[in-house]
């Protein structure tokens, strides 16, 4: 298990660390950062004094390696574009993009799951079939138009909600669920297809046979089973949620994480956009390691390599 | 600054249409005295020179003042935080300071403040980024508790425009007690209308009457008693809260959006003309190639013909866009539309202008945009239908600057807004002066606006801007095409009137 924990965090470590340099490199690529930082109407020698005032003018690898040492002890400078500990911008923001992440996933959970069990059970009946058109619609519809028409419907023409802001819990109902339904169809699939794999194998047949109880065999046996897919599946997802949060961000105006990573690239803000795409990187390992502990617990097979 | 904005745009427009969006009621606003704005992006810093976007300019507009007032209806100059000036010579303004003027904390103003306000901005070590607006200073000095002489670089004649715009004047002594711009930034105070209480970063900023705002400023006092301003990013959640009620002002509404809100009793929609004025710019000296056809006077002439920019004007920049004849904004000084060569739309007279030029089968161009596509669209259009096979390379702004300053911009499709400033120097001074952006270096024309920006006789000047401008036109060294056209909504309560300047004037705003 030791083995298993050191391999995986080198292995975070070396990801990061490619993030990382990708990061910058395509920062770089996008334009003169010394241009866009002096604004439109500034003269070249505004900008050559930027470029000296922020040290652009030396070379890239000296750039880089003085970020990475800076950025290995959490200090990840300062915003060219807010006058801000870059720290202090991320921390300020990422409540927000956690709680919208976390709800989003237990909207998509509580909807997916259920739903997919049940289709599982009953396949071909009516709520198969609503199973199956509320995940093509998922899956259809972009997550901004969504976001849109649930804001039309209950912010602006039932106003049961409020249209957008973070100020109160009411505040994240509405993008949680445009973005956790973009997450349910994949989960319900899958958690019908697992489902179904697993219901119709040896062991459960067995375990009715031994009488036990329907509801016993489904949720001990066949549910434990079938998730080892899902519980992957849904790391994968809340890394989305959390990164790919941008759009639900800006259109509720949530200034959150998804939000500030835009705006640093619109801005060719790199140490900002730096440090964002590192956290969520590592944020992603994360997920993923917690994601393999639990299909160790869920699975026993696993656990022995 | 919006995502996904054609299908966004289309379901709002549908769902107005389906008359879904109705607002019964409107629970902010006049009600409870808080005229909530919106708008999509943030100022990085609020410290007035520490921000370079609109967001920050209307801040600073509100809670501080300058020395001078240019009142936004008639142009004229007024006194403001400063009683007279007075020119010593074109390099030494004098000014003397109004006296019992006091800060929001209870601070009184005096020339302390604008001789540390000033050499505060210009020292390189305040980073400021709105440099372009305080380069022209070299220092202020102290002469008197109420007297400031302020020492320029070079002759500058626009400086009172510039003092009457985007130099806010900091308290001294509240700036040093919170140890410079961080702290500053965070709890600024200023001597104008309203007062800062809150600022939240990535979120907004709330303001509040300043009730001992001094009698005598050519302002007026202030009607609203509180203002909160929004960051929304997206322009359709802007306007369901807008139309909820949520908010009361929004602003650079696209057309359709605005045509789809006019429906709304509840609504003003109002169009407002603004200081950007969109032109092509030509290669006339043949960087990007040698053998550029731009460099041909009657090349540039043919296309000043063949883009029926009324059109364009009519169909695709509506509002209250103008064309533009002469390479500047006409309320700015020494702007003169009528003193040039006007180009009316000939496509006839175009393709006789190529032919004559030696292009009978026309040939192919390149042009760089970097915003309205579909403007650049259409005169790729135009130019299509005399012969000149235009392809559009679309870039972010940094970049399409990089590469114009690179000389590898045969055509491009460019704006500018003068940043505000009243002048023609801010726009025609910019690009034919010989500096960094002058990429036609005509050595008359460079004369000619020496000696305008170098005297302070009005006449002189406006006779040279005159030739200048003149001879822009009459060569084609570029084609003005419009000026740019933004559209406001806000709850019909308010009464608000927009200005061409960009910056909105809550503190002239009233509930109705």
């Amino acid at each position: 298990m030791i083995a298993f924990l050191l391999r995986r965090l080198g292995l975070a470590l070396a990801v990061a660390f490619t993030v990382s340099i990708f990061a910058f490199a395509l920062v770089r690529l996008s334009g003169d950062l010394a241009t866009t930082i002096a604004g439109p109407e500034a003269t070249s020698a505004q900008i050559e004094q930027i470029r000296i005032e922020y040290g652009l003018d030396r070379p890239l690898w000296q750039q880089f390696d003085d970020w990475l040492w800076h950025a290995a002890r959490f200090d990840f400078g300062r915003s060219f574009f807010f006058r801000e500990q870059v720290a202090n911008l991320i921390a300020g923001r990422l409540p927000v993009t956690l709680t919208l992440g976390g709800l989003a996933l237990a909207f998509a959970l509580a909807l997916a799951l259920p739903l997919g069990i049940v289709a599982a059970i009953r396949p071909n009946s009516w709520i198969d079939r609503l199973a199956l058109v509320l995940s093509v619609a998922g899956q259809a519809m972009p997550t901004f138009w969504f976001g849109l028409v649930l804001m039309l419907v209950f912010g602006v023409r039932l106003r049961w909600l409020p249209v957008s802001g973070t100020g109160t819990w009411r505040h994240f109902v509405l993008p949680a669920v445009a973005l956790g339904y973009y997450a349910t169809p994949a989960i319900m699939r899958l958690t019908r297809t697992g489902m179904l794999d697993v219901l119709g194998s040896d062991y459960i047949r067995t375990a009715r046979a031994k009488g036990l109880r329907w509801h016993t065999v489904l949720l001990k046996h066949a549910l434990r089973n079938a998730m080892v897919p899902v519980v992957a599946l849904v790391a994968v997802q809340l890394g989305f949620m959390l990164g790919g949060s941008i759009v639900i961000e800006a259109v509720f105006a949530m200034h959150g994480l998804g939000y500030l990573a835009w705006e640093s690239i619109q801005r060719n803000d790199f140490p900002v956009v730096q440090a964002i795409v590192l956290i969520l990187a590592v944020f992603y390992i994360g997920l993923i390691f917690l994601a393999d502990l639990l299909n160790a617990w869920l699975d026993p097979r696993l656990r022995t390599p | 600054m919006h995502l996904g904005t054609r299908i966004g745009r289309l379901t709002i427009g549908a769902l107005f249409a389906g008359g879904l969006l109705y607002a019964p009621t409107s629970f902010a606003g006049k009600s409870n005295d808080t005229l909530v704005y919106a708008s999509d992006s943030e100022p990085e810093s609020v410290s007035p020179y520490h921000n370079d976007v609109r967001e920050g300019v209307t801040l600073a507009r509100l809670a501080w003042d300058t020395l001078i007032y240019r009142d936004p209806r008639t142009g004229e100059y007024r006194p403001m935080l400063a009683t007279a000036w007075k020119w010593l010579d074109p390099l030494t303004l004098d000014v003397e300071l109004r006296q019992g003027v006091g800060f929001q904390n209870g601070d009184k103003f005096s020339a302390d403040d604008v001789v540390f306000t000033f050499n505060y901005v210009v020292n390189p070590e305040s980073k400021v980024v709105t440099k372009q607006n305080v380069d022209w200073i070299k220092s202020a000095e102290k002469r008197g508790d109420y007297e400031v002489r302020i020492h320029l670089k070079t002759p500058f004649p626009a400086a009172l425009e510039y003092l009457a715009g985007p130099t806010p004047i900091y308290p001294k002594a509240y700036f040093q007690k919170v140890g410079g711009v961080d702290g500053y930034s965070r709890a600024p105070i200023g001597t104008g209308p309203y007062k800062i209480v809150s600022v939240a970063l990535g979120k907004g900023v709330k303001l509040e009457r300043n009730a001992n705002y001094f009698k005598d400023s050519p302002r007026g006092q202030p009607s609203i008693g509180k203002l909160e301003f929004r960051v929304i990013p997206d322009h359709e959640t802007q306007v369901a809260e807008l139309m909820t009620g949520g908010i009361d002002w929004i602003w650079r509404v696209p057309p359709d959006q605005a045509d789809a809100l006019k429906a709304n009793p509840k609504l003003t929609v109002v169009a407002g003309e603004t200081m950007r004025v969109g032109y092509l710019a030509f290669d006339n000296e043949g960087r990007a190639d040698a053998k550029s056809p731009f460099k041909e006077k009657r090349v540039r002439e043919a296309i000043s013909y063949a883009i029926d920019r009324q059109a364009m004007v009519q169909n695709l920049v509506k509002g209250s866009s103008h064309v533009m004849d002469a390479f500047c904004f006409p309320s700015q000084f020494g702007c003169q539309p009528d003193a040039v060569r006007k180009y009316s739309y000939d496509p006839a007279k175009a393709k006789a202008l190529l032919a004559e030029a030696g292009y009978k089968d026309g040939f192919d161009a390149e042009i760089y945009a970097y915003r309205e596509r579909e403007y650049a669209e259409a005169m790729i259009g135009y130019l299509r239908a005399v012969g000149i096979r235009a392809k559009l390379n679309f870039l972010k702004y940094s970049a399409l600057r990089e590469a114009q300053r690179a000389g590898k911009v045969p055509l491009g499709f460019l704006t500018w807004a003068s940043f505000s400033v009243n002048d023609a120097s801010a726009m025609v001074g910019v690009f034919f002066k010989g500096g960094d952006d002058d990429f036609t270096h005509d050595k008359q024309i460079i004369d000619w606006l020496n000696a305008a920006d170098s005297s302070t006789d009005p006449v002189e000047r406006k006779a040279n801007y005159a030739k200048a401008l003149g001879k822009i036109a009459e060569e084609a060294y570029a084609l003005p095409l419009f000026s740019y056209s933004s559209y406001y909504a806000f709850t019909s309560d308010l009464q608000f009137t927009p200005d061409a300047d960009e910056v909105p004037r809550f503190d002239l705003a009233h509930w109705k």
